[in-house]
């Protein structure tokens, strides 16, 4: 027998008998533990009740009182075939969240209708959802045919119901099984009361399922998790969501346009050398070269690339009883990156009974609908009907999961309204009137470490030698560009982004931009660094905070330590030193003008006429 | 073949790394079973070789002797950071508890005092849904109040691996990496990957524990099983529950229940 279980989920309206289902299931296949069913009597008997299956289940003293399953709970089973795993999802309707967490795991889906009462508003819901959360095998259970003395034409009429609702979602049920679970009809064994049925038993549909597989063959998809540093390894860490990689690929990392090979697949306590790996695996890679990546990039090759998008429709289940409301800001978790998006429009709310659906201004508790997104910074990833796993996602709202979604149409940030216009001027041409290359030399340091006096001097240096030059100052800009911003972290962190915008204008326009900021954050560099590209060159200005405090040009350390500045780096907010600059300038040691001569070699070296030389040597030898 | 086995671990890590990079203070529960072990196991190859956390041991002192002496052995092998949190006494517990649930409950004080005092933000815990029934609701992100309160029919949604990772102040959050595990992948695992086990799960006069606890409250069960090949064996025929060794399970049809609802494991 394989150990690899099958997981199933057992959804249907409230009270149409999934418990017992399943509660007769594991005696069938001889699942249960001794004494169970003996409890489950003196369970039954305690409450005046004949014997009731559902009692298997119903593990917690307060379901058992209501009467109602409220959470989903997960049972392990055996046929013959194989293991499996039921996830007993709940049919009441506040419930909603369980259900979708008991079936986004399954491989395969058992819909249980009453025959009496025919498919209900859940079990539509139900169905839709299981269409919405991936889960495409399904099969519908009849049950409670008891009640309705094994009627054929009864049968007929609800199943022909719920295959034609089905096949508007576009699924095909497996097998719809005629049952009665309270007496064990059509559950293992064959019942002689629907001689007229000729389809399978529950059992030979379960074992007639398939479990669920990602094939290494698709495109690759490895979203990092995080980065581990246990030694002087530099490690991406992370699960390949689809496709497969090789030690040696290059690979490119979106949104940022980073590209490196893959040096090793990093394993411990194997003896064996990995060289490849693929879906479903949770790895470790190094690369040749050091490049910024974090968590929330995803690693792709070359030639099937994830699409960058700034605007995306998507079907969502909303959860919570705050409804989504359109112009509001959420943030869309898609693999393990992390985006801020805002509502612009509710285009359809999906009737579930009907599938009519209906354009609105907000999403309301259990309702599906689809809804337009858009994010300020591109988002990775790929259409749900593609590439699953990275085309769908979970909303959410302050510390709460508030709603799951698929990406059913990407505009391509090539393709929106705003197309970027391509200059007839090219940066080598400008690069090449000018004598220099455009860049972003971005000085980042302690108040008082020297940027300013040290930035004021390259643009002297730079522009009396006949550069295109010009400083962005962090104060300066406050005054007019980013005047509007105060010193909230979020505020902080977005006149950092402004000024690299400006910075990455300045630079595409073929000057040389100095950024003098004091940036104090390693997340907020990164972004800058994203903006600029590889015109961004980081130089750390270093120098003591005792040394800074005691220049103190501008008098705010006092100001600071007396308590008047709140969060003033250094001193009550944190100061993140670079990792790796491209250059640190250590002002403890260097005299101004040492310093000054560093600087202005690295900036000749990196941007200078030697630089524009190879290049262009470069492009004839090819 | 045990790709069955390599998609629990690869499920496991996923779950592992995201509680290490989501949440700020972390430490994982080791009660020196087999289940923990094998926690401890996956810990070094989620974080290669290195755990970055420490590993907390709620101690009531009346474990048995082969336990102590394979938690300080491990400890220096595998290099842990090892906290020993010495568990309140039973006469400060709840006294309307049935008696044998009462010395289970020292635990779940254990817990809340070390939560307390070292401001852990999420803490690993190693319990499987096939155990028992009210761990099989259980969430892999299950988020507590200060006091260990669990509210079973106010859990988060959690799917596609989305998990609840931000919390308001005073809430702290347990991580189930192996909710998805059974028993028999917990052995066949620490087979296939030679995980050492306390010796206690092996018969020995006809009698082996299958679920470790305090002296005092856990009984070895009737086996001959004296090798994992044997262990597997036995659990592929036997209908015998797990925890049937564990007294305070069984002296009430919700004594187990009630323990978990305050905070128990």
């Amino acid at each position: 027998m394989p150990h690899s279980q099958l997981r199933i989920v057992i959804v249907g309206h409230v009270d149409h008998g999934k418990s017992t289902l399943i509660g007769r299931l594991l005696n069938d296949t001889g699942s249960l533990p001794d004494g169970k069913v003996e409890q489950v009597r003196e369970m039954s008997r305690k409450r005046g009740m004949p014997f009731e299956w559902a009692f298997v289940m119903d593990a917690l003293q307060a379901e058992r009182d209501q009467g109602i399953t409220i959470d989903t709970t997960q049972i392990h089973f055996k046929t013959k075939q194989r293991p499996y795993v039921i996830i007993d999802a709940p049919g009441h309707t506040e419930f909603l969240k369980n259900m979708v967490t008991g079936a986004s795991q399954a491989d395969a889906a058992l819909l249980v209708i009453d025959a009496d009462e025919g498919a209900l508003e859940q079990s539509r819901r139900h169905a839709f959802l299981l269409h919405l959360l991936g889960v495409r095998q399904v099969a519908v259970v009849v049950n409670k045919m008891d009640k309705v003395e094994f009627s054929s034409r009864r049968y007929e009429v609800v199943a022909q119901e719920i295959k034609d609702y089905l096949a508007e979602l576009g699924l095909q049920p497996k097998a719809v099984i005629p049952v009665s679970a309270r007496n064990g009809d059509n559950i293992v064994s064959r019942s002689e009361q629907s001689d007229w049925y000729l389809g399978p038993t529950v059992i030979e549909q379960l074992d007639a399922f398939r479990p669920q597989q990602t094939s290494p063959d698709q495109p690759l998809r490895f979203p990092l998790q995080d980065v581990y540093k246990p030694d002087d390894r530099r490690i991406l860490a992370g699960r390949i969501e689809s496709g497969r990689l090789r030690v040696g690929d290059t690979l490119h990392f979106s949104p940022t346009g980073a590209s490196a090979k893959v040096v090793s697949i990093e394993a411990w306590n194997h003896p064996e050398t990995v060289l490849s790996a693929q879906a479903g695996q949770s790895i470790g890679i190094t690369l040749d070269k050091r490049i910024f990546a974090e968590r929330g990039h995803i690693a792709h090759h070359q030639a099937d690339a994830p699409t960058l998008a700034h605007r995306l429709s998507v079907r969502l289940f909303w959860l919570v009883s705050d409804p989504l409301v359109v112009g509001k800001t959420y943030t869309l978790k898609i693999a393990t990156g992390e985006h801020r998006v805002t509502v612009e429009q509710v285009t359809a709310v999906i009737d579930v009974e009907d599938l009519s659906s209906t354009p609105g201004k907000a999403v309301r508790r259990n309702e599906v609908a689809e809804v337009v997104l858009r994010s300020r910074s591109p988002i990775a990833l790929d259409l749900a009907s593609e590439l699953p796993r990275t085309g769908r996602g979970a909303l959410i709202d302050g510390n709460d999961v508030v709603g799951g979604c698929l990406v059913v149409e990407i505009e391509d940030a090539a393709a929106a309204n705003i197309t970027e216009v391509s200059h007839t001027v090219s940066l080598e041409e400008r690069s090449q009137a000018n004598g220099h290359k455009g860049g972003i030399v971005w000085l980042t340091g302690l108040s008082g470490a020297g940027k300013s006096t040290l930035a004021m001097a390259l643009e002297r240096a730079l522009f009396d030698r006949g550069w295109q030059t010009f400083v962005l100052d962090g104060d300066n800009v406050r005054n007019g560009l980013n005047a509007g911003l105060g010193f909230s972290s979020d505020d902080r962190a977005e006149n950092i982004r402004r000024v690299a915008e400006t910075a990455k204008l300045f630079a595409d326009a073929g000057m040389v931009v100095i950024a003098s900021l004091i940036s104090p954050l390693k997340s907020d560099r990164a972004r800058a660094r994203v903006i600029g590209g590889e015109r961004f060159h980081e130089v750390y200005v270093a120098a003591d905070l005792a040394t800074c405090e005691e220049r103190d040009p501008k008098g705010l350390y006092k100001k600071a330590r007396a308590g008047e500045i709140a969060e003033f780096t250094g001193i009550s907010a944190p100061y993140e030193a670079p990792d790796q600059p491209e250059l640190v300038i250590d002002t403890d040691a260097l005299s101004r003008s040492e310093a000054l001569a560093q600087l202005l070699d690295y900036v000749d070296e990196t941007l200078g006429k030697n630089s524009l030389k190879s290049e262009k040597e470069l492009t004839y030898v090819i | 073949m045990s790709a069955d086995l390599d998609q629990l671990e690869n499920q496991s890590i996923y779950i592992l790394r995201e509680a290490y990079n989501r949440i700020d203070k972390l430490a994982m529960l080791w009660s020196i079973g087999k289940d923990s072990n094998a926690l401890l196991w996956l810990c070094r190859k989620a974080f290669f070789g290195r755990i970055p956390f420490p590993v907390v041991q709620l101690d009531t002192a009346m474990e048995l002797p082969e336990v102590y002496e394979f938690r300080d052995r491990i400890t220096k092998e595998w290099d842990l950071d090892l906290k020993v949190e010495q568990c309140p006494p039973e006469e400060e517990m709840d006294q309307t508890l049935p008696p044998l649930t009462r010395a289970a409950a020292r635990k779940t004080e254990g817990l809340k005092n070390l939560l307390r005092d070292h401001a852990y933000q999420g803490v690993m815990v190693g319990i499987r849904r096939d155990e028992q029934a009210t761990r099989a609701k259980e969430r892999v992100f299950s988020p507590r109040s200060l006091e260990g309160d669990w509210d079973v029919k106010d859990q988060p949604a959690e799917f596609w691996d989305h998990y609840k990772t931000r919390f308001p102040e005073g809430v702290h959050v347990r991580i189930h990496p192996l909710l998805a595990w059974t028993e028999l992948d917990i052995w066949r695992y620490s087979q296939r990957e030679g995980i050492p086990i306390v010796p206690l799960y092996f018969a020995k006069d006809g009698k082996r524990y299958r679920s470790l606890g305090e002296k005092n409250i856990t009984f070895p069960v009737d086996s001959n099983a004296s090798t994992i090949d044997e262990i597997i064996a036995e659990l592929q025929v036997t209908r015998v529950p797990e925890r049937a060794g564990r007294a305070m399970d069984n002296e009430s049809e919700d004594s187990f229940e009630r323990l978990r609802s305050v905070g128990y494991m």
